[in-house]
């Protein structure tokens, strides 16, 4: 074992070394260039922020990405409850009329090709209109139906893998108490699955803020997405003020994504202390017992362990128990 | 006997409401495309003729396979589906040989370095996708970074064209759905019991060799899911081949745009997007599958 960890330098540790570089230095060049003074985006002519002045001093892009964010929102809202309901069913429910095709129609949206996805939507809308009246018009409440029926599936998938591994005898004991189904749901599984709902309407958020295709299918007069202002304008060359707007998205996307990870690190070490109290048990009985500050440190990472890889450490662990 | 009672109408709108949604809004619209394929182009609005018609008291159903008809004699459509296909099949493969190392060194990597690299990896497919492409057309045309930095150097004296080639498409496909292929495999890679690997090796297999016969089998369902979540929509793609490719890159999804927002033809619009559906309902399916044995999987370990 030591003899390979010794080996920094592997064929796969480079290539993960390379594989980064290619998904990073495109970002990192199109941020350089964000502060070119020249029109031309490929020739450095001195530091500027005048295309950031330009950036929030266009009107339709700043509605644009007001819209965006406004769908965005109540899309993921939507999505996590949906996708929350499904999830449920979907790891609760051993046995019911349908299942099969149940489970297709929530895998199915993850791979669907976005033109297939917007076609047939636009198409339904249609149908509707013509035959109940209803959507009178297309907007933003098309595109709402749109997102949540695609973002619900990425939503169900992310929270189902946590209700997986949720410890179900605390919802037993609750159950047992007297507790309601409901309020068993409310009080004991929520909570623990809080983490996973964060992630999903999170994950359900970018995906509605990045989608561009479905949304040019079922949007209508009036409703222009930010993807849509920003592909019209990519679509006739180069222009350094989406270099800006794309340094300030790669911003606020890595900020949030370091707030989340550190969040649900606290909430995950906070869930893991009350539910998987028999795992700190173990923990503790192989270690000799030593001074508290030790022990939270031994725990904190213990439960970071658990955190990383989610089904790494509890499936081997089983896996050992049985054998 | 009292709980199950109370439990029971709340058990069946659980599962009626996001399965009627589903139903609804994801596949009542896969009939109506199918409806609307049989369809003839007339322009009024919506711009497409009825099936079912009831004159004269009788019920015409007129089904029209001339779309269809339409997109088997003209090349250009089955070449687009050919090319698609194979663009999205070779993007897959270099996916794979870059994705797979990638996810390997992530699940050998000590494990307080994991969630950094998987944060890494996945943090790009978070910021917007168009304007990762985007990024990319500042860097492959003629005047870009590339032909600047090799004409500057002396290897080359004219640009190399590579923007609006096929090339800059893989490069786009490659780039926007590597973290897709990296996830599953990590996952999957992840859950290997190392013991199996000390196991291989005591019995004097070479690491090489331990790599083809243990791990490379056993992370099989991770490779198909994977490179699944990658050719799919690769196939039919609109962004990258319209902003990176040329006016030749053939790609399915490209063809059904034009259709139906440049010519407004509806139905062939319909009839292409049903071909597509078929021709995608084997992965889409192999997919399925594959991420329900890895649940079952799941179940089993619970179980045990």
């Amino acid at each position: 074992m030591r003899s390979h960890r010794n080996k920094r330098f592997t064929f796969s540790n480079s290539l993960l070394i390379i594989g980064l570089l290619f998904l990073y230095l495109p970002m990192i060049i199109m941020i350089i260039y964000s502060f070119n003074e020249s029109r031309l985006v490929t020739v450095w002519a001195g530091f500027s922020t005048k295309w950031y002045g330009e950036l929030f001093a266009d009107t339709q892009l700043l509605q644009a990405i007001g819209m965006s964010l406004e769908i965005a929102f109540w899309s993921s809202c939507m999505a996590v409850v949906l996708g929350t309901m499904a999830a449920f069913v979907m790891t609760r429910y051993r046995r019911f009329r349908g299942k099969t095709a149940f489970s297709s129609m929530i895998t199915a949206p993850l791979v669907m090709p976005d033109v297939i996805t917007g076609l047939s939507l636009l198409l339904l809308f249609v149908a509707m209109a013509n035959t109940i009246g209803w959507p009178a018009e297309r907007g933003m409440l098309t595109i709402w139906i749109a997102h949540v029926t695609f973002c619900a599936a990425y939503a169900t998938v992310v929270i189902s893998s946590r209700l997986r591994e949720v410890d179900r005898s605390i919802e037993e004991a609750a159950m047992d108490l007297g507790a309601t189904p409901f309020k068993t749901f409310f009080q004991i599984t929520l909570p623990g699955i809080a983490p996973a709902l964060a992630a999903g309407w999170l994950l359900s958020f970018t995906l509605s803020l990045d989608d561009l295709v479905i949304a040019s299918f079922v949007s209508g007069p009036g409703a222009t997405t930010l993807p849509m202002v920003v592909f019209s304008s990519v679509r006739l060359g180069i222009s350094p003020k989406i270099n800006a707007l794309a340094t300030l998205i790669i911003l606020a996307v890595s900020l949030a994504a370091f707030i989340t990870w550190w969040f649900m690190r606290r909430q995950e070490t906070r869930r893991l202390q009350m539910i998987n109290i028999k795992d700190y048990e173990a923990d503790q009985m192989q270690l000799s017992y030593e001074p508290s500050a030790d022990q939270t440190n031994t725990r904190r990472v213990t439960s970071t362990i658990n955190v990383t890889p989610p089904k790494n450490c509890h499936s081997s662990d089983k896996h050992k128990t049985a054998i | 006997m009292n709980t199950i009672k109370r439990l029971l109408p709340g058990r069946k709108a659980l599962i009626a409401t996001p399965y009627l949604w589903l139903l609804l809004f994801f596949l009542v619209p896969f009939a109506i495309v199918l409806k609307i394929s049989f369809a003839e182009m007339i322009i009024a609005i919506p711009p497409y003729t009825s099936l079912v018609e009831f004159a004269d008291e009788t019920l015409n159903i007129s089904l029209n396979l001339g779309n269809y008809i339409f997109l088997i004699e003209d090349d250009m459509y089955l070449n687009a589906y050919l090319s698609s296909v194979q663009i999205a099949f070779n993007a897959t493969v270099f996916c794979l040989l870059l994705g797979y190392p990638m996810a390997y060194a992530m699940a050998r990597a000590p494990q307080h370095m994991q969630t950094t690299l998987l944060l890494l990896v996945l943090l790009p497919s978070w910021t917007s996708f168009l304007i990762r492409i985007y990024a990319w057309m500042g860097i492959l045309k003629n005047n870009g970074l590339i032909n600047n930095a090799l004409m500057f150097l002396g290897i080359i004296d004219d640009p190399l064209l590579i923007m609006n080639t096929n090339i800059a498409v893989y490069i786009g496909i490659v780039y926007a759905y590597l973290p897709f292929m990296v996830l599953p495999l990590y996952a999957n890679l992840v859950k290997h019991d190392h013991s199996l690997l000390e196991a291989s090796a005591d019995l004097g297999s070479r690491p090489w060799k331990t790599f083809l016969t243990v791990t490379l089998p056993l992370s099989k369902s991770g490779v198909i899911a994977g490179s699944m979540l990658v050719f799919i929509p690769a196939v039919g793609e609109f962004v990258i081949p319209e902003l990176l490719g040329g006016p030749d890159t053939l790609m399915i999804g490209r063809v059904l745009w034009q259709e139906f927002f440049n010519n407004r033809d509806w139905p062939v619009a319909s009839a292409l997007a049903m071909v597509m559906l078929m021709l995608l309902i084997i992965p889409m399916a192999l997919f399925h599958h594959y991420q329900s044995k890895e649940l079952t999987v799941d179940e089993v370990g619970e179980r045990s």
